[in-house]
Formats: C-alpha cells, sequence, structure tokens
C-alpha cells in the first residue's frame, strides 16, 4: 500500500504489478488506468500469499537469496571431493619421476640405497603390513572387550565416562606416545616383557621372537599402534552395537540364554559387519600413524622375520628421510611411498566405511 | 546352543551337546547349566578386564607426563625461546605461539568449508551429491596425515623451494574439513524440524530459515565440534615435518618456517641432552593438557545442551 509514490520503478520491472497499486493515490493525476485498464483480473495470481502488496519484489529477492544459499553451500561441499582429487595429483605427481622410474619393482625392492640411486619400498611395506597386524592383533579384543562392556554390561553412571576415557586415548597426539614410548615403554619391553617372552615363555627359538632384545622394534611399534588404534575400534563398535535392537537381547534372554551367551549369540553376530569395519578403520589407522612409530621402529631397511629387530614403515620413512633426503630422485622415492601409503590407506579406509554404513543403515538404525 | 537352553528335558539322547557334558551324572542338564554359569561369570569378567586394562595406558601416559614434565614448568617455559644446547631453562613460548598462528591459519581455511560442507549434508541430504561427500569426507578423514603433510609440500613448499607457516596452516586446515563436516552434519540433524517449519511458515525464504534459525540454533553445537576438530590438529606433527618445518626462533611471519609445540616436542625428543628431554616433557603435558581441556570442555557443552542421548 504505502509504495504507491515509487510504483513507476515498480513498473519498470513487473509491469503487471501496476495497476494495482497505482490507482491508490491517484486522486492528483487524470485518471490513467483507462488504456490499461484491462490488467485488474490479472491482480489475484500475482499475489503468492496472504500479504498482497509485498509480494513480487521479495518474491523474487527469496528466490535469487535461496539460489545463492543453495550454491554456496554446494560449492562448500563440492570443495571436498575437489580437495581429494587434488591430494591425489599432487602427491603422485610428487612420486611420480620415482615411480616411473622403478615401475612395479618399487613395490617389492628391498634395495633403499641412495648413494647409489637405488630405491624400493619392501621393507617399509612389509614393516607397515607387520606392525599393523601385530596392532590389531593386541587391540582388537581389548577394544571389542571395552565396547561390548561400555553397550551391554556397565552400569548407566560408568557409560559416559568410561567411553569418554577411552575416547580420550584417541586425543593424545602421536608425538606424546612416542615420547612416552621411548622413555617408557621401550625401556619397559626391553627390560621385562621381551626377556619374559623370550626365556620364561621358552619363545626364544620362535622366529617371531629371536634376536637380542634391544627395545626399539616392530614390536614396540606395534604395541604403541595398538594403544593409538584401541578408541577407534572400540568407538564404531560402541556405535554399530547401540544400534542392535532391543527385541535381539531381549529374545535371547527370553529363551534362556546368560547375558554372556545372548552377546555371543544375538548382539554381536548382528553388528557383526560393522565390526569388522571398526576393526579395518583401525587397519587404516595403524597402517598411516607416523611419529610415534618412527620414535620406537628403530628405522632400519630391513625384512626381518623376527618381531624383536628394528624395521621401518613407510609413514616413519618419510617421516625420518625428508629432512636429509639427498637429491631429487630420493625425495622422489619418499613421495612415491607416500603414493603407495595413499592408495592402501584410500582403499582400506573406502571398505571401511562401506562396511560401518552398511549396518548403521540397516532397517533399525534410524530408531536408536 | 539351543539345546543348553533346555535343560529340563531328559540328557541322556543328545549327542548335539557341543562339548561332552559328563556322561555318568545322570542329571546332565545340572552340569551343563553349571558349566555355562561359569563361562558367564569368566566371559563377563573378561570383558570388565579388558575395560580396565584399555583405560590404564592413560592413566599410565599421564602419570609419566606429570612425574618427568611438571617440574620444568615456570613461567620462562611459557614465556621463552629455546636456550641453547647445554643451558638449563629456556621455553616454549615460540612454539605455543607457532601453534596457535597455525591452529588460527587452520581455522580460516577449514571452519568455512567444513561448515558450509556440513550444512549442505544436512539440509540436502538425500541428493547423490551429499552422499558422495559424506563418503569421501569420511575417506578424507582416515587419510594418514603424513600424507596430507606431502600434499601441501608439494602444492606450497615445491615450487617456492621455502618452507613456510602458511603451507603448515594449510596442511591442518584440510584435516580440519572433514571433522567439522560431520560434526556439523549431526548437530545440524538435531535441530528440532519444527522450528524449520514455522520459520518457513512464517514466509522466511530458506536461506534465512537456515542461517538465522537452524545455524543459530546449532551454533554451540558446531563450537563444540571446532574445539574437537582443533584438539585434534593441535597435536598433529607429520604435516608439519613438511611444511612449517620449526623454527627456534620466534616468527610470526606467514611465509617463514614457524615453530610448533609437537614439533619442538619430537626434536627435543629424540636429541641426545637431558635438558631437552626434560622440556620435550613439560611440553607434552602442556600440549595434552589443553587437549584434553578442549576435548572435556566440548564433551561437557554437548552433554548439557543436548542431552546424553542425542537424537
Amino acid at each position: 500500500m504505502p509504495e504507491s509514490t515509487f510504483s513507476s520503478e515498480a513498473a519498470a520491472t513487473l509491469p503487471g504489478a501496476v495497476p494495482s497499486v497505482a490507482p491508490v493515490r491517484a486522486p492528483l493525476p487524470p485518471p490513467a488506468p483507462p488504456p490499461l485498464g484491462a490488467p485488474p483480473p490479472d491482480v489475484p495470481p500475482i499475489a503468492d500469499g496472504p500479504a498482497e502488496p509485498v509480494g513480487a519484489e521479495r518474491l523474487a529477492g527469496r528466490v535469487v537469496g535461496d539460489q545463492i544459499y543453495r550454491w554456496t553451500v554446494t560449492f562448500f561441499a563440492a570443495c571436498i571431493p575437489i580437495l581429494l582429487v587434488l591430494l591425489a595429483i599432487e602427491v603422485v605427481a610428487a612420486g611420480w619421476p620415482a615411480l616411473r622410474q622403478f615401475g612395479p619393482h618399487f613395490l617389492v625392492s628391498t634395495d633403499w640405497d641412495p648413494v647409489a640411486g637405488q630405491f624400493g619400498a619392501g621393507p617399509a611395506i612389509f614393516g607397515t603390513v607387520v606392525t599393523s597386524l601385530v596392532a590389531l592383533v593386541i587391540a582388537t579384543p581389548l577394544a571389542l572387550g571395552v565396547a561390548v562392556f561400555i553397550s551391554e554390561l556397565a552400569p548407566g553412571w560408568l557409560r559416559t565416562p568410561l567411553g569418554f576415557l577411552v575416547d580420550l586415548l584417541a586425543a593424545v597426539p602421536s608425538v606424546v606416545y612416542g615420547l612416552w614410548g621411548v622413555f617408557v615403554l621401550v625401556p619397559l619391553l626391553r627390560e621385562h616383557v621381551m626377556p619374559f617372552i623370550q626365556r620364561d615363555l621358552h619363545l626364544g627359538n620362535f622366529p617371531l621372537f629371536t634376536g637380542a632384545p634391544y627395545g626399539p622394534s616392530l614390536f614396540a611399534a606395534g604395541v604403541i599402534l595398538a594403544v593409538m588404534v584401541l578408541p577407534y575400534i572400540s568407538s564404531v563398535s560402541r556405535e554399530v552395537l547401540l544400534v542392535v535392537p532391543r527385541s535381539q537381547r531381549e529374545a535371547a534372554l527370553a529363551l534362556g540364554a546368560t547375558r554372556w551367551e545372548t552377546i555371543r549369540g544375538a548382539v554381536v553376530p548382528y553388528a557383526k559387519s560393522g565390526i569388522i569395519g571398526g576393526i579395518i578403520l583401525g587397519l587404516g589407522r595403524a597402517l598411516g600413524e607416523t611419529m610415534a612409530v618412527t620414535m620406537v621402529i628403530g628405522n632400519r631397511q630391513a625384512i626381518t622375520a623376527s618381531l624383536f629387530k628394528p624395521g621401518y614403515t613407510m609413514a616413519s620413512l618419510i617421516a625420518n628421510e625428508f629432512s636429509e633426503a639427498s637429491g631429487d630422485l630420493h625425495l622422489s622415492a619418499l613421495m612415491a611411498v607416500g603414493v603407495v601409503l595413499f592408495a592402501i590407506t584410500l582403499l582400506v579406509n573406502a571398505v571401511a566405511r562401506w562396511l560401518v554404513w552398511r549396518v548403521s543403515r540397516a532397517p533399525g538404525a534410524r530408531a536408536a | 546352543m539351543t539345546a543348553a537352553a533346555f535343560p529340563a528335558s531328559g540328557a541322556p539322547p543328545r549327542p548335539a551337546s557341543p562339548r561332552p557334558a559328563p556322561p555318568r551324572r545322570a542329571r546332565a542338564g545340572a552340569a551343563l547349566k553349571h558349566r555355562r554359569t561359569v563361562t558367564n561369570a569368566v566371559m563377563l569378567g573378561l570383558l570388565g578386564a579388558a575395560a580396565l586394562v584399555a583405560v590404564l595406558p592413560l592413566a599410565f601416559i599421564l602419570f609419566y607426563l606429570f612425574k618427568a614434565g611438571f617440574s620444568s614448568i615456570n613461567l620462562a617455559f611459557f614465556t621463552h625461546g629455546p636456550a641453547p644446547v647445554g643451558e638449563t631453562g629456556g621455553g616454549m613460548g615460540n612454539a605455543i605461539v607457532g601453534t596457535l598462528v597455525l591452529v588460527g591459519m587452520a581455522c580460516v581455511v577449514g571452519l568455512p568449508v567444513g561448515v558450509g560442507a556440513g550444512i549442505y549434508l544436512a539440509e540436502f541430504r538425500g541428493g547423490r551429491l551429499a552422499t558422495a561427500v559424506r563418503f569421501l569426507s569420511d575417506v578424507l578423514n582416515g587419510l594418514p596425515s603424513i600424507v596430507i603433510g606431502i600434499f601441501a609440500w608439494s602444492l606450497f613448499v615445491r615450487p617456492v623451494h621455502h618452507f613456510s607457516a602458511l603451507s603448515g596452516g594449510v596442511a591442518l586446515g584440510a584435516m580440519m574439513i572433514p571433522l567439522v563436516t560431520r560434526t556439523t552434519e549431526e548437530l545440524i540433524r538435531t535441530v528440532p524440524n519444527a522450528l524449520r517449519e514455522a520459520a518457513l511458515a512464517l514466509g522466511y525464504p530458506r536461506w534465512r530459515t537456515s542461517l538465522t534459525i537452524v545455524l543459530r540454533t546449532a551454533l554451540p553445537g558446531i563450537a563444540t565440534g571446532a574445539l574437537v576438530a582443533i584438539a585434534r590438529i593441535a597435536g598433529e606433527t607429520a604435516p608439519l615435518l613438511f611444511t612449517a618445518f620449526g623454527n627456534q626462533f620466534w616468527s610470526f611471519s606467514p611465509t617463514q618456517p614457524i615453530a610448533a609445540m609437537p614439533l619442538q616436542i619430537f626434536n627435543y625428543a629424540i636429541s641426545p641432552y637431558d635438558e631437552w628431554h626434560a622440556q620435550a616433557w613439560a611440553g607434552a603435558l602442556v600440549l595434552l593438557l589443553l587437549i584434553f581441556f578442549l576435548s572435556v570442555a566440548a564433551r561437557l557443552a554437548t552433554r548439557t545442551r543436548y542431552g546424553a542421548g542425542g537424537d
């Protein structure tokens, strides 16, 4: 209503709106409407809401605003795939010279001789796989134990704090684990655990545990990795266990199963693929952990059967040699190791996520 | 297992019983029941033990950090840069400032993208792009930080042959994005739909509904998510090896190498000097307390606001 003085402006943009507005203050000028007399019947359809006069401009602004809003957030969302693609391109570009020179041989070769210009990632890949497996062997039962304990057994007052404490393990920075590993864990392993395994358990001749117990070793790295991946496995497991429908438990208990039988027979199988996803997620973390491992693994290019000997992982190799890389090929070889690490973790993560998703989107998941 | 559930129905004709129950007993059912009860008790005990063992390392680490680091924490630790080798004293002032600078840069990169993408995921959740972004951000979240370091190095450091604080900030920012995205999405989803509908019904356009009603309601939670992400990246070391690189001196320039606490801890820890080891412990203690403080604050904030159950 009050806009009538500026009706000419409105007329320029939206002609249909003019006649409805103009007549209100029309008394002074001679009656203009006659030539445009026809429109009035058109007016009602324009009004989109209860307030007729504000409609046109506001509506147009709203549509534009919504479009801008939509495209802005879409742009931000698109940043994530773009970032991943850019990441892949940059990492591969960094490692390309070495990858081209050594080809697939790079993956299996055990030569790592910067002076001779020979590079092979064999020992690093081996060490990565071995330490991650050791970590999973140690961490999985513990993590599942915690997860089941929290979701099935713990009294209500204990659940939140206990879960939080386990989650805090994931918040401890890698370098702090490394520091602790160097000064506390490695001496402990060297003086007590390793001799205990070799002497008291009489496993000194078993291939996995041969050699003098120096301390810095694949084993030490595995133990520290176990502590580091435990919270990831346990929090994913906890999440999928929470999704298991209550009726599943009640049915088992009603049939006379004990608590343990309920857990083993009814709860865990239901969440199985999610739990496996959590374990694989832990594996992904273990594969890529850098600082703590670099500090306790001993950093030696060798493939050994014994866990008590020093080794290398891909991440620790890159971290350790980067600052003293001699020449472009050496640098590129380190980056090529990064490419391998990138590819492996990408694959492992994708598989893990897919497994976890399958469970948490199963029927009943929403109800949680 | 099912057979075990009906002990009353006469024992003898039951060869299916998994482990041989003592056949001499007339009432094998009772024995079986006894065994099941024992197994139950043992396994429940083991689960409890696992919970205990899992929490032990945390106590263990905290104990040693306090024991070895507490004595080196004083005013100089926060206000001075590193002392030359062989001298006691000195501190991590420059590294603390460096970490703050890096985290600030990371926030500038990571927060807008993360929050924006989170809004997209929550508001346009059904589309194919949303599903892809959700999946890829989880994958990105799982990538090793050292790979992200290589990325930032290759993008920013290699072309100019010069380590810089900026490249470190970008690397950390890239690590923040998936974390912030997912927490933002989750928290926006906890905003009751009725609020949204009410705003739309009053004639608010969608963008205003989103930004002024939904986002504002979820804001404390999103801030919490940002805190958690900051806590996570503040302790990252690996990506900084190639980018921020560390610096023994005070530096505020984005184009120069800059010190950071995790880097300093790492360098001190692998050095052969006892004074530096002490500094490393003190640094680790301060860093960990900072991170725990952020985590606890974040946890408490979300809990009081949204209740323990989430949605």
